[in-house]
């Protein structure tokens, strides 16, 4: 790294990392526990692409995300304990407990949703970098696709239309290796995915995804140019999930070794030794930082918990729009 | 244009492609942040001229030609629509939305509900169906109960030049996604206009298109002009028909519905898209839930038949319902063989 990042930078990049490590966890326990139903597909092991990303992106910019979103919602700032209270169902979530972990979003950062079909955001994505540049306005938009995602057809029509029309847009193409179980090379004759940019006529590259500080940087040189109007980009992050495809998947299929060499180029743990070696941070600061996030997320459980539950009588006033 | 016997407020010979025409300019005029976008809408003018000359007054921002790529950029509809415009976004025929079904059906249709409320589509989706020109399996389809069966999607479907441009500007107004379905033999079908800028067709109010006290024909899109052809025919026998014309499907004016069956206690529905799980059933179920006690004879529904359109003419209109089937449908629900 040539680049002098500050303590307070390193140091924010680390609680957003911890804090979706931590989140993850929690509400995994929380799962097994019976208080979140439904489909739960953790990011753990992804946390610094969301990071990176995200720390290049200002309030007017958007996002569109994924089945595996929680990690996009924190970084662009969401409230955990709505984020919390939404993925156990409770009317005070951000979706009004209607939406759950595969539809979270905060609309008002920019998030405009995750979503449980793979592939179904990303045009939406390219729409609201045509909608900026129709307003005249420099937002760009992220759309987070992945592995599985991009093996959809709407990505290649996504990209084609967001290159033929300049739009800013960033391609971040999570490769974590595996479309549920389906490994990549067993999807496409070419597993580097970011050389489908080409046939666009877009620059593509691919980066260490586990590496926030290289995110960070091949992201924000990517919002700095779609700004410019030389848009739209496509970056690869590759990346390992700690687990499964969900959380009642094991993984069984994910060999042992490769896991292994992921533990050691774990994005959190990464970013806890940029804090400590390249923002000069001492080990009782980088704890404090720890115990912040975990009080925080202490807050977001009980929050969540002692959240009235839903009632349908309201929802049955509010669905009459739908008929 | 106003000929004397008309009143001056309106123009009395406009085709549905210009009253379509009218109300996007209209909009586009109004609203800086309305743009259409689809497939040779800007240059070409629309495959039914219904876009002409809109590139000239709002210029490329505004009218934009699109790759034949309908999920794309319909999602682009979407995504601008979530971000503050309003998108209208031409596919060119409703068979060709069958590419886009998720970024309808999943995504438009879902956004606000997912979101809990944290966001709106105001994104219309212009298309057109219908049988009648030779144009095959999939040119021809009538898909409107597709976009029915789901919750969260609007839909318009104007059979007059009057309704296709006060509906347009409402549904351009809405919201919500509203599902906007021409249809192809209507375009240069000719009918009166209101002047007024602000002329609109609220969502969910259905129009009486012809009084009668005999039997209430519901039909929609171009079974309307069909039925009110047949119903002139059947006045000469001295049966009076009341044709009501819903205009949207989704929100239904199912009191307007209501109110003609109590007056008539006789049901035809006429419907162009096929029998099967179509929305002339679901009207149907409708009404003997809400006004059993008011009929006086089985609800008879006309519809197209259970097959792919085929080229042939001769076959082709032998699938969708004629004025003389029109005609015999209203006969027989009278017990007037």
């Amino acid at each position: 790294m040539t680049t002098h990042y500050s303590k307070a930078f390193l140091a924010e990049l680390y609680r957003q990392l911890h804090t979706i490590r931590v989140f993850e966890t929690r509400c995994i326990q929380l799962y097994r526990q019976g208080l979140i139903r439904g489909y739960f597909h953790p990011y753990l092991g992804e946390e610094a692409i969301a990071v990176g990303v995200c720390a290049a992106l200002g309030p007017q910019d958007y996002l569109t995300s994924t089945h595996r979103g929680h990690g996009h919602c924190i970084a662009r700032g969401a409230d955990l304990g709505r984020m919390t209270a939404e993925i156990t169902g409770k009317r005070t979530g951000c979706c009004q407990g209607r939406g759950g972990s595969m539809h979270i979003a905060d609309v008002s950062q920019g998030n405009l949703g995750a979503n449980g079909i793979v592939g179904g955001g990303t045009a939406i994505g390219v729409g609201a970098a045509l909608s900026a540049k129709l307003q005249g306005k420099d937002s760009v938009c992220v759309v987070f696709t992945s592995d599985g995602g991009v093996m959809n057809g709407t990505f290649g029509e996504a990209l084609n239309l967001a290159a033929a029309w300049s739009l800013p847009v960033l391609f971040v193409i999570e490769n974590n290796q595996y479309a549920v179980s389906t490994p990549v090379h067993e999807s496409s004759r070419e597993p580097e995915l970011y050389k489908r940019a080409a046939g666009c006529g877009v620059e593509g590259k691919q980066i260490d995804g586990n590496h926030v500080l290289e995110v960070y940087e091949a992201a924000a040189e990517c919002v700095r140019r779609c700004r410019a109007g030389q848009g739209p980009f496509v970056i690869e992050a590759v990346t390992y999930r700690h687990a499964g495809h969900h959380v009642n998947d094991p993984g069984a299929y994910m060999p042992e070794d490769k896991k292994e060499h992921y533990r050691k180029i774990d994005p959190c743990r990464r970013g806890r030794q940029f804090l400590l070696e390249l923002g000069r941070a001492n080990e009782d600061e980088v704890q404090a930082i720890e115990a912040e996030v975990e009080r925080a997320m202490d807050e977001a459980v009980a929050f969540a918990q002692q959240s009235p539950e839903t009632s349908v009588s309201e929802f049955l006033q509010q669905i009459s729009v739908y008929s | 244009m106003a000929q004397p016997s008309k009143a001056p407020s309106e123009r009395s010979r406009v085709q549905y492609r210009t009253a379509l025409n009218e109300a996007l300019a209209e909009e586009m005029r109004r609203d800086p942040t309305v743009f259409i976008m689809g497939e040779g809408i800007a240059e070409r003018g629309g495959s039914y001229k219904a876009t002409q000359n809109l590139l000239a007054e709002f210029g490329e921002q505004r009218v934009i030609d699109t790759p034949l790529a309908e999920a794309s950029f319909t999602g682009a509809g979407i995504g601008a629509a979530l971000t503050g415009m309003r998108p209208v976004v031409e596919i060119l025929f409703i068979d060709f939305a069958m590419l886009v079904m998720d970024q309808l059906v999943n995504q438009a249709a879902k956004v606000r509900f997912m979101t809990g409320d944290q966001c709106r589509v105001p994104l219309v989706i212009r298309t057109q169906g219908g049988a009648g020109n030779g144009l095959a399996a999939q040119h021809s389809q009538s898909l409107e109960a597709l976009f029915y069966h789901i919750p969260g999607l609007k839909v318009a479907m104007p059979s007059t030049p009057a309704d296709a441009k006060g509906l347009l500007k409402a549904s351009i107004r809405d919201d919500s996604p509203v599902i906007f379905i021409e249809h192809k033999l209507l375009y240069l079908t000719e009918g009166p206009v209101p002047d007024a800028e602000d002329f609109l067709v609220p969502l969910g109010r259905g129009d009486i298109k012809r009084a009668g006290r005999d039997v209430t024909l519901i039909a929609w899109s171009n079974m309307v002009p069909r039925s009110l052809a047949a119903a002139e025919k059947l006045a000469a026998a001295g049966i009076e028909v009341e044709v009501v014309d819903p205009r949207t499907l989704v929100p239904l004016d199912k009191e307007l519905m209501l109110n003609s069956v109590r007056k008539t206690e006789h049901v035809v529905i006429v419907q162009e898209a096929i029998r099967r799980g179509g929305v002339a059933s679901d009207l149907a179920s409708i009404i003997q839930a809400e006004a059993f006690d008011y009929l006086d004879a089985p609800i008879e529904i006309l519809a197209g038949l259970n097959t792919p359109i085929p080229f042939n003419l001769t076959l082709e209109s032998a699938c969708v319902p004629q004025e003389a089937d029109i005609i015999r449908a209203v006969k027989r629900v009278l017990g007037r063989h």
